[in-house]
């Protein structure tokens, strides 16, 4: 007995999301997300402590059944500050994903449908632009526009913008030859309906595992820069921060004051990157 | 044919190194505004504000005062530090001897491990086995080094005592002392590196595997071990190779982690310790020489590669 299988959209969306809940890396991964999202949310609310609040009689006490994870050399209970520590780092990385994501779309439309002269410059740019360790790049642009949530969203979201556009110029090059292009070329419909309606949501796989990816390496980011100071400023929980606030007692054995914090940013890089994971083989299958 | 690619690829590193030296002079030199206010603080005098300008000739015009930069600069001079008020240069070279030892003690334990991964994952494919490895090493790449870090101080430092935790070692150490000291630091890089040097040789292996000359090579009755040492793994390999060339860009920003973590006084807490004291001769100096190492490693990566590769060499490359 043969199959006859038509591909309306809504039958591919319900394979999708059919291989997706089959795909365990994906479930977990989207657990450990979900759980630090709610952190983030609502972490406020039900600490047992207020993540500022100082009690220096009781500094550096090592985990105990008043604070399960200890508190650091102000007192501050380090659950709390753990819990809370979520929201920063998951405003500022997705918000750089997302500004990412537009100028990555918008550059590689413009460069893969226009071609020509449009291509040749800005490929150029974002060659000579990617020959250059990241991290430099951002340390010179902060050098020079000084710390903010700003600084750190704009530089990270240009720095992963140029670098997106390549994939999207790659899928938009082999896109822009198929008929439906030709056909709406015919119609005499303006190059921007042609790149944002009829191309664009082809190519939006692609773009979604890529961002999804990128989400890990904001994350990446966002944490190192907190570590090396020029991200989030204290007193911010935030876990890069704190472990770079700490990091200087570990010879003196105070491991909690840093373990909880690397594993909570462990914890976040790792459950994307199974999400992206299961997001990629549900795509592709 | 390889003429022209040789020169497209050299031209292509001069623009890159161009548009560096023009971002790193924006940044450190027209962002920051009033360099000596800067420098002094919000406090100072307005009249020792700018006898400092005029004295670090940052009062002139923003064309006169690159050309003088650059020009100075591949003349070998490379400007005299704000903070330490003596030339910059011999403090890039001791950082850069430091953060090379560094990096080798990385390499040295990565590429073999990274290879053995990729192979061993491309043996098994779709078994348990590779996918422990890829996503695993995927994970370790994405796992930021302070992190790991972190960790493997605690670990390896501080409960086992098994590693120094810290990279200086004592003056006039021997070689393995060195080493010995720099494990713990080298492999919060290894891990990191590790994800893609595996990643690559899985690739390229699991397509020779496909290839019609494996399949040639197994019809006329080689035995699997011989097939896998004379015909796979050595077409397998290449491109492994750019891919661990062009990994020295990410090496120079995780060295500016890893260095700051175990107080390692290479080229990375060099450049951070620039940026934090905004040191601006001593920032666009480091940058620039490492901009320069950066360029010089992945030409001669491409290089080597379209020579080993006769399918890049003699195609038509765009």
């Amino acid at each position: 007995m043969t199959h006859v299988y038509i591909d309306t959209p809504s039958s591919r969306h319900q394979e999708v999301f059919a291989a997706l809940f089959r795909s365990g890396p994906f479930l977990i991964g989207t657990a450990i997300i979900f759980f630090w999202a709610v952190c983030a949310a609502f972490g406020q609310q039900f600490v047992p402590y207020d993540p500022l609040a100082q009690d220096i009689l009781n500094a550096l006490g090592p985990p105990s059944a008043e604070h399960w994870f200890g508190t650091d050399q102000l007192g501050r209970d380090i659950f709390s500050r753990v819990i809370a520590g979520s929201r920063d780092i998951l405003t500022v990385a997705p918000l750089a994903t997302i500004l990412a994501t537009i100028i990555g779309t918008v550059l590689g439309l413009l460069t893969g449908y226009f071609r020509g002269i449009v291509d040749d410059v800005f490929s150029r740019l974002i060659e000579a632009k990617m020959a250059i360790p990241g991290v430099i790049v951002a340390l010179l642009a902060i050098v020079a526009l000084g710390t903010s949530e700003m600084t750190v969203i704009l530089v990270i979201g240009l720095s992963f913008g140029t670098n997106m556009s390549r994939t999207v110029r790659s899928a938009v090059l082999s896109e822009r030859e198929l008929e439906y292009v030709a056909a709406a070329t015919l119609r005499r419909e303006s190059a921007v309906h042609i790149m944002f309606v009829e191309i664009l949501p082809n190519i939006l796989p692609p773009i979604l595992v890529e961002s999804t990816m990128r989400v890990g390496y904001a994350i990446f980011a966002v944490a190192t820069l907190s570590f090396i100071g020029f991200g989030l400023q204290p007193p911010s929980p935030d876990w890069g921060l704190s472990i770079s606030t700490n990091y200087a007692m570990i010879g003196g054995g105070y491991w909690w004051t840093v373990l909880f914090d690397a594993l909570a940013i462990a914890s976040l890089v790792i459950g994307i990157n199974l999400m992206a994971d299961g997001l990629y083989g549900a795509l592709d299958a | 044919m390889i003429a022209r690619f040789i020169a497209r690829r050299i031209a292509l590193a001069l623009v890159t190194l161009f548009v560096l030296s023009v971002l790193v002079f924006f940044c450190c030199q027209v962002l920051p505004g009033n360099v000596a206010l800067a420098i002094l603080g919000p406090q100072a005098d307005p009249r020792t504000v700018n006898v400092l300008n005029h004295e670090l000739g940052v009062d002139r015009p923003l064309l006169v005062q690159y050309s003088s930069w650059i020009t100075s600069f591949l003349q070998g001079d490379m400007g005299r530090s704000y903070i330490y008020r003596a030339p910059v240069a011999p403090f890039i070279l001791q950082a850069i001897g430091h953060s090379l030892k560094l990096a080798s003690v990385a390499i040295l334990v990565v590429v073999p491990l990274g290879i053995l991964g990729g192979v061993v994952a491309a043996l098994n494919v779709h078994r348990p086995l590779d996918r422990i490895i890829s996503i695993g090493g995927v994970s370790a790449t994405i796992l930021p080094e302070f992190v790991s870090g972190i960790v493997l101080i605690l670990v390896f430092g501080v409960w086992l005592r098994w590693l120094p935790i810290s990279a200086a070692w004592p003056q006039g150490a021997g070689v393995f002392t060195q080493v010995y000291h720099l494990i713990l630091p080298a492999m919060p890089l290894v891990l990191v590196l590790f994800g893609y040097i595996a990643r690559m040789a899985r690739a390229g292996m699991i397509e020779a595997l496909d290839s019609d000359y494996t399949r040639t090579a197994v019809l006329k009755g080689l035995t699997w071990r011989l097939v896998i040492w004379r015909h796979v793994l050595r077409n397998a390999l290449l491109p492994t190779i750019t891919v661990i060339a062009t990994q020295a860009g990410y090496l120079i920003g995780g060295l500016v982690v890893v260095e700051t973590l175990f107080r390692y006084e290479g080229v990375g807490s060099l450049i951070f310790a620039a940026a934090t004291s905004k040191d601006f001769p001593m920032l666009e100096a480091a940058v620039l020489v490492i901009g320069i190492t950066y360029a010089l490693a992945t030409l001669i990566a491409d290089l080597l590669y379209s020579i080993l590769n006769p399918r890049i060499r003699m195609g038509s490359y765009k």
